[in-house]
């Protein structure tokens, strides 16, 4: 278990949740696509509070930001939809022309 | 047969997995399952660290993930079409696009992890890093421990706000409606 190998793993999930986010038409299948990136980020920084900063604590710190950030994003994602749903009745994205409600 | 050889092949499993079903997510006709998908890849992740002794961090993840995955289900039966996956479901635009960008991002940032020289300083295993961790976190990352709890509590006020019955966008009962299932054009100009 080298730092290379977790790395590339971040790599491929980055990856994945990218291709999810840009490709996906449904509302929530985006946000999968974001929760996945930000799963390779939060893997890479792991690999480098283990492998590359001794365990600096700090590290593990930022870890904690990260899954905060995780948490707002669902919650306000969630909250997004709703509205635009009841709204629009748009569920995906190429129901919405303008952003004006 | 020593520990390393067994957190190596423990780690690649994980890997595999967890990479595997994250692209499963997007490839599956039922959005639950989706859901499902997504929660084994970050119980593989959540597993790797604990393989590199962040335990704490690890089983929150895979708990974190666990609930949310459950509402995000939840979510799905509410809102979208199709959500058993009873007929085939390939929802995507820009594919060629999304699938290039995919590539693209996969092989920069491998090159970049392959090709810099990080600095080798791996974690002391005698320290207990959950120990570290909790007096990091009241001790001096206190006031970023605090900014992350108020800023969700601010995510909860905003999060209500947007979708409480009677909110600004109108009353909710409204909306529960069965979704169309066609590509409706919206108003001509």
């Amino acid at each position: 278990m080298t730092l290379e190998a977790l790395l590339v793993v971040a790599a491929a999930l980055f990856a994945v949740g990218l291709y999810g986010a840009i490709s996906q038409q449904s509302f929530v299948m985006l946000m999968m696509g974001l929760e996945l990136m930000i799963n390779g980020a939060l893997l890479a920084l792991i690999a480098f509070w283990a492998l590359s900063a001794a365990g600096n604590p700090q590290g593990q710190m930022l870890a904690i930001v990260f899954m905060t950030v995780m948490a707002i994003e669902m919650a306000l994602g969630f909250a997004l939809i709703t509205n635009v749903y009841r709204v629009r009745r748009a569920d995906i994205t190429e129901k919405l022309r303008k952003l004006k409600g | 047969m020593n520990g390393s050889l067994v957190v190596d092949v423990l780690f690649w499993c994980f890997a595999a997995a967890s990479v595997v079903t994250g692209y499963l997510v997007f490839r599956t006709d039922s959005m639950v399952r989706a859901a499902f998908w997504l929660l084994a890849s970050f119980v593989g992740v959540g597993a790797i660290l604990v393989l590199l002794a962040a335990e704490f961090l690890g089983v929150v993840l895979i708990l974190m993930m666990a609930g949310k995955m459950l509402i995000m289900a939840v979510v799905m039966v509410m809102f979208m079409m199709n959500p058993a996956g009873l007929n085939p479901m390939f929802m995507v635009h820009q594919h060629r696009f999304a699938v290039a960008a995919g590539v693209v991002s996969f092989a920069g940032l491998s090159v970049v992890a392959l090709t810099v020289d990080f600095p080798d300083d791996p974690v002391d295993p005698s320290i207990d890093a959950t120990a570290e961790l909790g007096f990091e976190l009241l001790g001096d990352s206190m006031l970023v421990f605090q900014t992350a709890g108020v800023a969700l509590l601010a995510t909860m006020v905003g999060a209500i706000a947007l979708a409480s019955r009677d909110g600004r966008f109108g009353v909710a009962d409204e909306g529960s409606l069965e979704p169309m299932l066609e590509i409706e054009e919206l108003e001509s100009p």
